[in-house]
Formats: structure tokens, C-alpha cells, sequence
């Protein structure tokens, strides 16, 4: 009996020393971050316009436009358009880097580097750089280059359909610096003495990737995998500078639902109406994550 | 030199890894080669970025690399027509603020949340998670009203305390803390120590490479950050980098050779945080406690 | 003798303290009775300059007023001024964009500006016509110090090149379009590079296309009221068709060419260019650039250009002393002298006749063109600038990218920017 009572006391310790290690990052994130979101959420249910002192209450009136709007629907279209092409694309490129950058000894710091300027270097100067990097002949390097094979020059970003794709490279291409360096952290998380180990087993490079490293990197990978549709989901100043003015076009064929967001607030100044299309945006993610959570964590 | 023929020689063991070690020698080439190829298309537009730094206005859209005429009146224009030093003062004291609030709250409570069980847990973690669901965008205005009523407005704690703590860091600490052994900190737990004396002296010197990417991946997120510090700064000399920078984006024209050159002087100190910090990534963890 | 001494030289000394004092306390008392005022408008380096002068000036003609003044980057500069409205903070005279002006004065932001010190009559007298954008139930809510309009700019090297009259640009549309023809120089394989005309409708020319080229081909582009749009009619058709004519059957220019029509001119390679007053400072710093302005073309006779301009206004919590001492600098921003200086330093044009047609003003080679084009401008009333301007990129979209019909684009468009302005009369 004097056993059992120790024990649970234990137990009760933790989990007051769980609770008081929470208790500020919990106030914070409720005062900050939680407090403000709902009091946005209620103004979905308003056609505030952020200058006048009244909210007129309109109820669903904002989630009934929505529905019938046309732009909202591409956006929607559009944003998980780049979740879809550009996140496995940019898992396994940053994987591949990953995994070669931490096989090689000399110079590992420089490569480094390398890799993660395009995701320091500002944001601005990527998208000037890579606007010019598309441009029509005579001046796009892309489109000289095709002409150079004697193909045809592609308009890019001034088409409907090559548009997205044309801002998902430069996208893709800086996050793959972010990527690269958690898989590095990962990597290195993987204790030595598990591959000398196989190595006295006599595994080849391919069992001892399948059968130690992305076993172990899991927890990275659900991170990544979690981190990484969030972030797609909620692309936003990529496309901002990579168009002009942030209009999504042409057509509205590249806006992401947070541009559309963006504009809808602080360029038309309808808040009720962003803050609609705010709520709806959580709930997408909110779900998603849910089921990722789920079934990435399975044991 | 390891020659693949040479494994004729004596031991099978000592076989395999001489052909090992010959076989990774040669991918080794391969690899360090495409790497740098793939380097050299990353290094592009930061390439181009400074060398437009360099470059008079009206070469700004000229193609070359090298400047026609390199000149080092944008960088004057910007350290002394503007507030640079000031600006950049401040977006360095209020990164480094911040991140170091985050590297201590965050990786506390993703420590909690990944090696405590306690009622609740899976709720507060998905609480913490959407946090990072909602654009910032949206809640300037709620913040803005708020830093008003609270005196916050032109002041670094203004600026900061929306970054102090992260979904986002906390998340990428509750995974790497997942390496952390629980035998390590039940041993610990017996040998006395109290739990946040476990946290800080058995579990975090074991996850430094994740501690060094979410400093790298903080500041630089501080150091960016654009539409927070414009709503709630208007003294010019309290304004950071980016918000500064802006000053030269004019109603009809952008002066490119001057964002460029900001541009270029802006990635500097992230470049050194960087260096500095991804040693500590390449120094891995030491396990030689759990060998023994 | 030394005791004496002492005695008098404290005497003195409490004499000139007690003098100092009184000093002090007139001074305090007078700056006591001083008002402060605060003053809004966004970055850009010779407005903060010229303001900082004009500030100096007022404050020693009233020296009970102190005025301070604050910039904020332009990016951004609605959002700002927005995000300070919900959290009660404010200037007291204020700077803002016309277009802005309908929502900003529908959300009771500003006030009417007092009849008696800002008589619309005597507005409507001396000021252009185009200002009335800022006029609502004939009240009139700010006021500009300078306006900018349109005019075609041409680069006289490039002429000479193609063998025109460097001295000679297009005067009506016809010879713009056959000018821009002789001016555009292909490749090999057929890619233009050098455009005789600029052709971005995201720059100024969505304006150009608004106020002007419907106006030219017959119609309008909404009704007096500004609340119907009325160019989806056949002259709206007409006027769209001629510009898409441009760069699909002329093709006498690009989209996105250079990346835009500003970079395009400036490097030399586009030949002729619509553009506002705004870029001759710009132009000016380019040794290498030989250019000249002229008013924008006419066709059918009919001349139009479009104006627009920033205004100040008051805002609507600024009352007693305050009001009283912003009413005062706002009538000093907007005096003749003001307007002058502006012009040589800023190079925007006065907002009132009687300066912007003085003699050397109206024969300025290069701001007389769009000095002249002030009396025929129209500044178009905008409820919500972003969707309104978005609408032209997008019908030109339309027939480029997805081959519609003008007739489809347009009313397409027309459709879509009724919605915006129901949406925004809906609760007038």
C-alpha cells in the first residue's frame, strides 16, 4: 500500500511540473494569439471596413458571398495546387541534398551555406531576379536558352497555365534551403555507432538508409510533412512579389487564398469579408493537420 | 590512397571496408560535384542581388554580372541619407531578443509535450499547432489595438512581443526531443535531479542541432518581418530593417539599386548568425554515455 | 570692503535670477499657450523636405502653432493610416490619395471642411475642375496642393533613328499609331526589341484607357452620378479594340516588355511612352535621355486626360484650438505661394489655375503639355481602386489569353465593376 501511494506521487509530480513548465507559453499563446483570432472570427459575422467606429452585424451574409464567388473558389483551386505539386517536390529534393551534404567531410560547412542563401537572401531580390529570369526574349535567360535548342519562348508568368508553376520554382527552390537544414539536424541526430554497426552486418548504403536513418528521421519527417502543408497552405508573399502589385494573376490564376485574404482586408478594406475567408482557412488547415497528425503518428 | 584493387588483401573484414571505403570515395566525387553544380544555381540571384548593389541606376537592368560602372555611391546613399545604422540596430537587438525567448519557451514546452503524460496534452499541443493556422496578417489590427491601450506602441517590446514564443518552435523541438532517450532521464530523475535541472542539463545539450536550426530560423524570421513593425513603430528611428528599406520603394518608382544594396547589407548578419550557428549542426550529439 | 562686495554682487546676482525667472516663466507661459498639430503624409524625399520648409514658414507666420510631422514608407501607407483608425490614434491634417477619399470620408474619418474659412464656391472658382473627387454632398473634405496629369513623352534619338522629326510627336491617335510602327524594331525571329509604344495597362495606362479613349471613341465610363458604369457600349468597344489593336495587330509594343514601360523608356528601348508628370524628375537624372513631352494625342477632335492627386484633409476628431490651427495650415498648404514651390522642387503641378497657367509655367517644355492637359482631365471617382484597376488588366487578359470577344470581355468587366460599386452605394 505505502508503495502504491509513492508511485502515484511521482506521477502527480510530473504532472504539476508539466503544468507549471506550460503555464506562460499557455497565457501567452491565449492572450496573443488565441484572444485575437476569435475576436477576428466575429468580425466574419460584420461588413466591418476597419475606418468606421460601427460593425454592422450581417450574419452569414460573408460565407454565403464566398460560396458564390468565383475568385474565392480558384483561390482555393490555386493554393492547393501548390500544396500538392510543390511539397513532395520540395520533400524529397531537400531530402536528397540532406542526405548527400551529411556524407560529405570536407567543406561540409560552405556547401551548407550555399544551400540555405536562397532561403536568406531577401525576398525581394529573389522574385526580381527570377521576374527576370522569365522575361520574354530578348532578355529572359530561360527563354534564351529554349531558344537556344531551337524550342519555342514560353510566356511564363504572363500565362494562365504556366503562371503557378513558373512562382512554385523560385518557392520551392528557398524552402528547399529550410528543409535541407532540419533534415541535416536529423541526420545528425542519427547515432554513429547504429551505421558501424550495419557495417560490420555487412549492409549496403541503400539497407542502411531504409532500414536506419528514415526510421529514425520520422519525427523529422512528420514535421517537415506537418510544417511543410501548412506553409504551402498559407503562401502568400512569394506570390505577393512575384506578381504585380500582388494582383495573382494573370487572371487570378496564381492567387492562394491568403492573398485573396490580404487584398480583401487591407486593399478593398472588408474586413468582414477576409475574416470569413480567415475562418475558413483554419478549418481547412486545422483538418488536414488533424488527419496528418493522426496518421503519420500511428505507432 | 584506398585503390578498389587493393582488396586483395588480408581479412575479409578488412576487405569490406577497403571496397567500401573505395566505392564511397568514388560517389564522394560525384556527390561533391553535383552538389556544387546545384550550389551555383542557388548562389544565382544573391549573386546578382550584390552585384546590382554596385551598379549605377540606369545599368540597374543591364545584364551583366559585372557592373559597367562599379560604383560605392549606393552604399553611401544608404549609411548616410538614410537611418541605416539605426535601423539595423534595431532589427538585430529585437532578433536576438527574441530569439533567445524562443529558444528557452519553446524548447521548454515542446520538451513538456513530448515527454510528459499528463490530461490534456494532445489538446494543448494542437492549441500550440493552431496557432500557426492563422495568417498574422489578421491579427495585426487586434494587436495594434491592443499595444495601444497598453503603452507598447514605439517600443522594442512592441515589435517583439508577438514573436516571444512559437507554434512553430515549439513543434520542431517536441519532435528532436523524441530522440532523447527515457532511460537517460528516468537515470536522472534517481540520481535526484529536479525536472527542470533534467530539461536543461540531460535533454537540451541533445538537441543542439535542433536548437542551432530554430535560432537560425527565428532570428531570421525576426529580422524580415515587415507588416508588424510599420503598424505599430512611427518614430523613423525605432522603425527595423525592412520597414526602413521600404523608404525607397516610392508611389511610382522603386529604386532598384538601393533595395538591392539593402537587400545585400540585410543578409550580412544573418550570414554570420548563420555561420556561427551551423557548426553546431555539424557537431551531432555525443552518445558515448549511452555506450557505456 | 570685501563684506560689501559680496553684499552687491549677491544683490546682483539675485537681481539677474530673479529676471531669468520671469523669462522663463513668459517663455513657458507662451509656449504654454502653443499649439501642437500633426501632420500625416507618406515618404518621399522632396515632399518631406518641401513640407519641413513650408513648416518653417508657418510656424514663424503663427507662432503659437507648432506643427510636427511624420512620413511613413508609401508601401503600405493606406494600411497604416487604416490600422490607426481602430486604435484611436490620428494626425490632425492628414495626406491621402483622392481615390481613398470616398471610403475614408464614409467612415466619418474626416470632416467637412468649415464653409467659412474653405468656401466651396470660391473652391469651385480657383481651383481645376478635377477636384471636385474630393467633393461629397457638396462639401468638399480636403483639399490638393499639386495634381498630376498625363501626356506623351517621346524619345527624339529614337526618332531621328527611324527617320521622324525629333521636334515632331503624334498629335492624334491615327499618327500615334503609325509613329509607334516606324519606331518598332523586330529580330530575327520576330521578337520585338524596341517598342515604338509602351503598352502596360498595369502602369498609367488603365487611365488612359478609362478616361480618355472611351471619352474619344464617343462614350463615358460612368454615369454622372459615378454610381452606373456605362462604357460597355459600343464605344467602349471601340475604344478597347484600339488599344488590344496595339500589341495584337500593330504590334507596336508588349506586355511586360522590359518588365515595365517605365524601365522599358528609360533604357532607351521604347520609343514612346504615356506617362504621368510624376516621371519627369526621374527621366531628368538620365544624362544620356533626350526626350521631350507633348499633350496626350486627340482622335475625333475630342482631347481628355485624367488627373489625380493627394488631398489634405482634417480629421474628424481634431476640434478647438487644434481645428482652429489646422484650418490655418492647411489654408498655407494650399496658398499660390505653396503650389509655386511645390513645382520647382517637386516638379507636381499646382492644383489652382492661376498658377499652374503663369507664362513660364504653361511654356515649360516639359510641364507645359500637362499643364494643358489639366483643363480637359477628369479624375475618376474610385470607390475601390485595387478590383477597378484590376478589371482592365483582366478584360486585356480575356482577349489574349482565353480569346474572348471585346464584346464578351467588356461586359464581363462591366459586370464585375458594378458589383463593386453597388457593394460600396449599397449602404450610402
Amino acid at each position: 500500500m505505502k508503495i502504491r501511494s509513492i508511485k502515484l506521487s511521482i506521477e502527480q509530480k510530473k504532472t504539476i511540473w508539466a503544468y507549471f513548465f506550460l503555464f506562460v507559453p499557455l497565457t501567452f499563446y491565449l492572450l496573443i494569439r488565441i484572444y485575437p483570432t476569435f475576436s477576428s472570427f466575429n468580425i466574419s459575422f460584420t461588413d466591418w471596413d476597419i475606418v468606421s467606429s460601427e460593425k454592422q452585424f450581417i450574419g452569414l451574409e460573408n460565407y454565403q458571398k464566398m460560396v458564390n464567388d468565383p475568385v474565392f473558389l480558384k483561390t482555393l483551386v490555386n493554393t492547393f495546387r501548390y500544396v500538392i505539386f510543390g511539397l513532395p517536390v520540395t520533400l524529397v529534393l531537400s531530402f536528397i541534398i540532406a542526405y548527400n551534404l551529411n556524407k560529405i567531410k570536407r567543406g561540409l560547412g560552405l556547401y551548407r551555406t550555399l544551400y540555405f542563401i536562397p532561403y536568406m537572401t531577401s525576398l525581394v531580390a529573389v522574385s526580381w531576379v527570377w521576374r527576370w529570369l522569365y522575361q520574354p526574349l530578348p532578355l529572359g535567360f530561360f527563354n534564351n536558352i529554349l531558344s537556344f535548342f531551337g524550342l519555342a519562348q514560353q510566356p511564363f508568368l504572363q500565362s494562365t497555365s504556366q503562371a503557378l508553376p513558373s512562382i512554385l520554382a523560385p518557392t520551392i527552390w528557398v524552402e528547399i534551403g529550410f528543409q535541407v537544414i532540419i533534415f541535416l539536424a536529423g541526420l545528425k541526430a542519427v547515432p554513429e555507432f547504429l551505421y558501424e554497426a550495419a557495417d560490420i552486418d555487412g549492409a549496403d548504403n541503400w539497407q542502411k538508409l531504409f532500414k536506419i536513418t528514415i526510421p529514425l528521421l520520422r519525427p523529422t519527417i512528420i514535421f517537415l510533412v506537418v510544417m511543410g502543408t501548412i506553409k504551402y497552405l498559407r503562401i502568400f508573399t512569394q506570390v505577393y512579389s512575384m506578381t504585380f502589385q500582388g494582383e495573382g494573376g494573370p487572371l487570378n490564376s496564381t492567387k492562394p487564398l491568403v492573398l485573396y485574404i490580404y487584398n480583401s482586408a487591407f486593399r478593398s478594406f472588408d474586413m468582414g469579408y477576409a475574416s470569413a475567408m480567415t475562418v475558413v482557412l483554419f478549418v481547412l488547415i486545422l483538418c488536414i493537420t488533424l488527419i496528418q497528425l493522426k496518421v503519420l503518428e500511428e505507432k | 590512397m584506398y585503390n578498389s584493387n587493393s582488396v586483395k588483401s588480408v581479412g575479409g573484414k578488412m576487405n569490406k571496408e577497403k571496397n567500401n571505403k573505395g566505392k564511397l570515395k568514388r560517389t564522394n566525387s560525384v556527390v561533391y560535384v553535383l552538389l556544387a553544380l546545384g550550389g551555383i544555381i542557388m548562389i544565382f540571384p544573391f549573386v546578382w542581388m550584390i552585384a546590382t548593389s554596385f551598379k549605377q541606376p540606369w545599368d540597374v537592368y543591364n545584364l551583366s554580372i559585372i557592373p559597367p560602372e562599379a560604383t560605392f555611391n549606393n552604399y553611401i546613399r544608404l549609411f548616410e541619407g538614410s537611418n541605416f545604422p539605426r535601423w539595423f540596430l534595431n532589427s538585430f537587438v529585437v532578433g536576438l531578443l527574441v530569439t533567445f525567448s524562443v529558444l528557452f519557451f519553446d524548447s521548454l514546452a515542446g520538451y513538456t509535450l513530448c515527454k510528459f503524460n499528463f490530461k490534456g496534452k494532445k489538446i494543448i499541443f494542437i492549441l500550440i499547432l493552431s496557432t500557426m493556422m492563422i495568417p498574422t496578417e489578421m491579427l495585426v489590427i487586434p494587436w495594434y489595438i491592443m499595444s495601444n491601450k497598453m503603452g507598447w506602441v514605439n517600443s522594442y517590446w512592441g515589435i517583439m512581443f508577438p514573436g516571444i514564443m512559437t507554434g512553430f518552435g515549439t513543434f520542431l523541438m517536441r519532435q528532436f526531443f523524441q530522440g532523447v532517450p527515457d532511460e537517460l532521464i528516468d537515470a536522472a530523475r534517481i540520481d535526484g535531479l529536479n525536472e527542470f535541472q533534467i530539461w536543461w542539463k540531460i535533454a537540451m545539450p541533445l538537441v543542439k542541432p535542433a536548437i542551432s536550426a530554430l535560432a537560425i530560423f527565428t532570428f531570421l524570421g525576426n529580422w524580415n518581418a515587415f507588416l508588424w513593425p510599420l503598424i505599430v513603430i512611427s518614430k523613423t528611428e525605432l522603425y527595423t530593417l525592412p520597414v526602413g528599406l521600404a523608404f525607397f520603394s516610392g508611389e511610382f518608382q522603386t529604386e532598384w539599386e538601393m533595395v538591392m544594396t539593402g537587400a545585400s547589407v540585410a543578409t550580412i548578419p544573418v550570414l554570420i548568425v548563420f555561420l556561427i550557428f551551423q557548426k553546431q549542426i555539424i557537431k551531432g550529439i555525443a552518445l558515448s554515455g549511452l555506450k557505456g | 570692503m570685501k563684506s560689501f562686495f559680496s553684499l552687491l554682487l549677491v544683490k546682483k546676482f539675485l537681481q539677474w535670477s530673479l529676471v531669468f525667472v520671469f523669462v522663463l516663466a513668459f517663455i513657458g507661459m507662451a509656449s504654454a499657450e502653443k499649439v501642437e498639430i500633426t501632420y500625416w503624409q507618406y515618404f518621399y524625399q522632396t515632399k518631406q523636405e518641401t513640407i519641413d520648409v513650408l513648416i518653417d514658414l508657418f510656424e514663424k507666420e503663427n507662432p503659437d502653432i507648432i506643427v510636427k510631422h511624420t512620413t511613413f514608407p508609401y508601401e503600405n501607407y493606406n494600411t497604416k493610416v487604416a490600422a490607426s483608425v481602430p486604435a484611436g490614434v490620428g494626425p490632425n491634417v492628414i495626406n491621402l490619395y483622392y481615390g481613398w477619399l470616398p471610403v475614408y470620408i464614409g467612415a466619418g474619418y474626416l470632416q467637412a471642411l468649415p464653409e467659412d474659412a474653405f468656401d466651396p464656391e470660391m473652391i469651385e472658382k480657383d481651383f481645376f475642375p478635377l477636384v471636385s473627387a474630393a467633393k461629397v454632398d457638396g462639401k468638399y473634405y480636403a483639399l490638393p496642393i499639386a495634381v498630376r496629369s498625363l501626356a506623351l513623352i517621346w524619345n527624339k534619338d529614337l526618332f531621328k533613328e527611324a527617320g521622324l522629326d525629333p521636334e515632331i510627336p503624334p498629335k492624334t491617335l491615327d499618327e500615334l499609331v503609325e509613329y509607334a510602327q516606324k519606331l518598332t524594331k523586330y529580330d530575327k525571329a520576330g521578337n520585338i526589341i524596341q517598342a515604338g509604344l509602351t503598352t502596360e495597362l498595369r502602369g498609367q495606362l488603365h487611365h488612359w484607357v478609362r478616361e480618355v479613349l472611351i471619352r474619344q471613341f464617343g462614350g463615358k465610363p460612368y454615369s454622372d452620378d459615378n454610381r452606373k458604369v456605362t462604357y460597355n457600349d459600343q464605344s467602349g468597344y471601340d475604344a478597347f479594340t484600339f488599344f488590344t489593336d496595339l500589341t495584337e495587330k500593330y504590334k507596336v509594343g508588349q506586355v511586360g516588355f522590359l518588365t515595365d514601360d517605365v524601365t522599358a523608356f528609360k533604357a532607351g528601348k521604347a520609343a514612346i511612352t504615356i506617362d504621368g508628370s510624376f516621371r519627369i524628375g526621374t527621366l531628368d537624372k538620365l544624362e544620356k535621355l533626350n526626350y521631350g513631352v507633348a499633350e496626350v494625342p486627340s482622335h475625333n477632335g475630342i482631347k481628355s486626360n485624367f488627373a489625380s492627386f493627394w488631398a489634405n484633409g482634417i480629421t474628424s476628431f481634431t476640434e478647438g484650438k487644434q481645428l482652429e490651427a489646422s484650418i490655418k495650415f492647411l489654408k498655407f498648404l494650399t496658398s499660390d505661394k505653396t503650389m509655386e514651390l511645390w513645382l520647382k522642387n517637386i516638379g507636381e503641378l499646382p492644383a489652382k489655375p492661376s498658377v499652374a497657367f503663369k507664362e513660364e509655367n504653361i511654356n515649360n517644355p516639359k510641364y507645359g503639355p500637362f499643364i494643358k492637359g489639366l483643363e480637359y482631365a477628369h479624375a475618376t471617382y474610385f470607390v475601390d481602386e485595387m478590383p477597378q484597376r484590376q478589371v482592365w488588366t483582366d478584360a486585356y487578359d480575356m482577349m489574349t489569353l482565353e480569346g474572348k470577344t471585346v464584346k464578351e470581355a467588356i461586359d464581363t468587366i462591366a459586370e464585375t465593376e458594378q458589383n463593386v460599386l453597388d457593394k460600396f452605394y449599397s449602404n450610402k
